[in-house]
C-alpha cells in the first residue's frame, strides 16, 4: 500500500456570499516537504489554509491529513495565524501565550502543568525568545511577536504545520530564525505549508511551491515548476522572474 | 463624613442597610468579572444593548403576572435580552449592516418598546404598577433579602462556570480561530460567555437600571486593565473595583438624603476609571508622561555632552575651557541641562564663566561617541 500523503485536499471550493474565492482545489503534499503558497492579493492563500483547518466553512471538498479526515486527525496539525489576527494588547505574557499551544492536547477543563510549562520554555528557547518569557506581549516587537506565535505552534508538537505569512513585516533576525526552524522541521520529517509573499526567496526557502489564484495553477517541486510560465499564469501575462531569483 | 461612618456601622447592625450593601457588593463582583470578558472581547456596546433590551422583558412579565416579582422579572429580562443579542448577531451575520449600526438599531427599538409598555402599564388600573419605572435608573432601596439571595446564587454560579472554563474562555477571548483549530467548540464557548454576560447585566437591573448598567459592567474592568498585564489579576481587580464602587456608592447615597443609589455607584466606578487612567504606574497617562520627559532629558544631556566632546577634541588637552557662546553656535543647549551636567561632575565651570570637560565627562562622552559610531 502506498504511504498516505501528509496533506490531501480534494475539490475544495470556498465562496464568500456569491463570489467564489477558491475553486476546485486539489492538492497532494508528501511528508517532509516545505511548501510555499504564492499568489497575488486576493488569490485566496489565507482562505485556503483556513478552509483546510475548518476555520472557514467550504462549500464543497474534503481534507485528509495522513489519510484521515482532518477533524479526526486535528492533533497532528499545528497552525500559526497571521500576526494581525489578534489583539496584542491582550493582558498576557509571552510564556502564557505559548502555553496555549498545549491546550489542544490537554482537552477540556484540564489546566497546563509542569510538563506543559517545561515544553513552553523549550519552545521559546528554540525561537530565541526565552529571555522575553515574562514580557507583556504588546511590549514585543513585530518580529518577536511572530516568533512567539511560532513557539506556540511548536508546542503543539504536530506533524503538519500551516503558517500564514510568518515572514510578513519581520526583521532580518526573525526571518533567519524562522527559516532555520522551518528547515529543522523539514529535516525532522514534518510537513510545513507557508503562505508567502516574497517570490525572490521561494527557491531559497522552500522545496515545494503552490501557485494559487482562486484556482490552483500548479503544485510541485520548486526546481520543476518555479518558472516564468507558471508565474505568468498566476500573476498576469508579462511577469518575469527577476534575475535575483534565477541566479 | 459622620454619616459615612454611621452607614458602615449600620452595615453590621441594620437589616436593610446590610441587605443593600451585600447586594451591591455581589453585583459589583459579578459585573466586574464578566465585564472583563466584555471589554477584552470588544463587546462593550453589546452589554449596553442587552441592558436596554431587557426593559420590555420586565414590562411584559408584569403585564402577564400583574404583580412585581423580581425573580420572574429576571427571567423576562433574560429572555428579551437574549432575543436582542441573537437579533444583533443575526443582522451582522446575514446582512451587510455593520455591528455598531445593528447595536444602535436594536438598542433603541427594544428600549423604545419597553418605554411604550411602561407608559401603557402606568395608565392601567393596577395598584401594583408603582415603582416599575425604577428599573430605568435602578433603586437599590427596593432590594430584599430574596433578591440578594438570587443575585448571590446566580452570580456565584456564573463565577463558578468562569472558573471551570477558565482556560477555554481565555483562549476564546484572545484567539478564537486558533481555539477552533485546537478542537474546541468555539460556538459553545461563545454562547456560554455571552449568556454569562447577559446574566451579569440582568442581575444589576434592579439596582443600577437598564440605562446605566453597561457602565457598571465596563468601568471596573476598564479600570482594572490599567493596573496589570495579567488576565487573572485583571479579573480579580475588576471584581474588587466593582465591589468597592458598589459599597461606596451605596454608602454615599445613603448618607446624603435622596441621592439615587444606581447613578451614585456608577459615578464612583467611573471615578475609579479616571483615577486608574491617570495614576496607574504601567499604563497611566501620568507615568507615561514622566517617562517621556525623563528620556527627553537624558537624550538632551548626552547630545550636549557629545557636542562638547567634539569641541574638546580639537585641543590637545580635553579640559581646555570654552565659552558658552560657542555652544550656542553649534546648536541649542539648555541652561538646566548645563547645570545638571555640572552637578553630575561631567563638566566644570571656570571663574571667568567658561566651561570645560572633566576627566569623567570626557570619558563618558568618548563612550557615547564610540557607541554612536559603531
Amino acid at each position: 500500500m502506498q504511504k498516505p500523503y501528509a496533506i490531501e485536499v480534494n475539490d475544495l471550493t470556498v465562496a464568500y456570499r456569491f463570489k467564489p474565492v477558491l475553486w476546485d482545489i486539489d492538492l497532494k503534499v508528501p511528508e517532509g516537504v516545505l511548501m510555499g503558497i504564492v499568489g497575488p492579493n486576493g488569490a485566496g492563500k489565507t482562505t485556503l489554509i483556513k478552509a483546510i483547518l475548518g476555520i472557514v466553512k467550504p462549500v464543497a471538498g474534503s481534507v485528509y491529513i495522513y489519510g484521515k479526515p482532518y477533524h479526526k486527525n486535528r492533533s497532528r496539525v499545528a497552525y500559526v495565524p497571521q500576526r494581525g489576527s489578534v489583539d496584542w494588547d491582550f493582558p498576557t505574557t509571552a510564556l502564557d501565550l505559548v502555553l496555549m499551544g498545549s491546550y489542544g492536547r490537554l482537552g477540556w477543563i484540564k489546566r497546563p502543568g509542569k510538563k506543559e510549562r517545561q515544553g513552553a520554555h523549550e519552545a521559546l528557547e528554540k525561537v530565541g525568545m526565552l529571555d522575553f518569557k515574562d514580557r507583556q506581549i504588546s511590549e514585543l516587537s513585530g518580529g518577536q511577536q511572530q516568533r512567539v506565535f511560532l513557539a506556540r505552534a511548536l508546542l503543539e508538537d504536530a506533524q503538519v504545520y500551516f503558517m500564514d505569512e510568518p515572514l510578513q513585516g519581520v526583521d532580518a533576525t526573525t526571518e533567519k530564525a524562522i527559516i532555520n526552524i522551518l528547515k529543522e522541521l523539514g529535516k525532522a520529517g514534518k510537513t510545513v505549508v507557508v503562505v508567502h509573499h516574497d517570490l525572490q526567496t521561494v527557491p531559497e526557502y522552500f522545496d515545494w511551491v503552490t501557485f494559487l489564484n482562486v484556482k490552483k495553477i500548479a503544485t510541485g517541486p520548486v526546481k520543476e515548476i518555479f518558472h516564468d510560465d507558471n508565474l505568468a499564469k498566476t500573476y498576469g501575462i508579462n511577469f518575469q522572474i527577476s534575475e535575483a531569483t534565477q541566479s | 463624613m459622620m454619616e459615612l461612618f454611621d452607614f458602615i456601622q449600620q452595615l453590621f447592625t441594620d437589616y436593610t442597610s446590610r441587605t443593600i450593601g451585600l447586594g451591591t457588593i455581589v453585583l459589583g463582583i459579578v459585573s466586574g468579572v464578566l465585564g472583563s470578558y466584555a471589554v477584552l472581547r470588544r463587546q462593550s456596546l453589546l452589554g449596553d444593548a442587552i441592558a436596554h433590551a431587557a426593559l420590555p422583558g420586565i414590562a411584559i412579565t408584569f403585564l402577564i403576572l400583574g404583580v412585581k416579582d423580581s425573580l420572574f422579572f429576571l427571567i423576562g429580562a433574560i429572555i428579551t435580552g437574549v432575543i436582542g443579542t441573537l437579533w444583533i448577531m443575526g443582522i451582522t451575520r446575514f446582512t451587510k449592516i455593520k455591528t455598531d449600526t445593528a447595536l444602535g438599531i436594536i438598542l433603541t427599538v427594544f428600549f423604545g418598546f419597553g418605554i411604550v409598555l411602561l407608559t401603557l402599564i402606568q395608565q392601567m388600573d393596577n395598584a401594583n404598577q408603582a415603582g416599575l419605572e425604577d428599573y430605568l435608573f435602578g433603586q437599590a432601596a427596593t432590594l430584599m433579602e430574596e433578591d440578594v439571595f438570587i443575585m448571590a446564587s446566580l452570580g456565584g454560579l456564573s463565577l463558578l462556570v468562569v472558573g471551570i472554563f477558565w482556560k477555554e474562555l481565555k483562549l476564546l477571548t484572545f484567539d478564537p480561530q486558533y481555539a477552533k483549530t485546537l478542537g474546541f467548540n468555539t460556538r459553545f464557548l461563545d454562547v456560554l460567555i455571552t449568556s454569562l454576560i447577559v446574566i451579569a447585566i440582568v442581575l444589576g437591573l434592579q439596582t443600577v437600571g437598564v440605562v446605566l448598567m453597561s457602565a457598571m459592567l465596563l468601568a471596573p474592568a476598564a479600570a482594572a486593565r490599567q493596573w496589570t498585564n495579567k488576565m487573572g489579576v485583571m479579573i480579580i481587580l475588576a471584581a474588587f473595583f466593582g465591589a468597592l464602587a458598589g459599597i461606596t456608592g451605596t454608602a454615599i447615597s445613603a448618607s446624603m438624603a435622596n441621592m439615587s443609589t444606581g447613578p451614585t455607584i456608577v459615578m464612583v466606578a467611573v471615578t475609579l476609571v479616571v483615577l486608574s487612567f491617570i495614576f496607574s504606574p504601567i499604563r497611566g497617562l501620568l507615568s507615561r508622561k514622566i517617562r517621556e520627559l525623563k528620556s527627553r532629558k537624558t537624550l538632551r544631556k548626552s547630545k550636549t555632552l557629545s557636542v562638547m566632546y567634539q569641541v574638546a577634541i580639537n585641543h590637545e588637552n580635553y579640559d581646555h575651557p570654552h565659552s558658552f557662546q560657542l555652544l550656542n553656535n553649534f546648536r541649542g543647549f539648555h541652561k538646566s541641562c548645563i547645570r545638571e551636567l555640572r552637578n553630575e561632575g561631567y563638566i566644570a565651570v571656570t571663574p571667568d564663566k567658561q566651561w570645560k570637560l572633566t576627566k569623567k565627562g570626557f570619558e563618558e562622552a568618548q563612550n557615547l561617541y564610540v557607541q554612536k559610531n559603531e
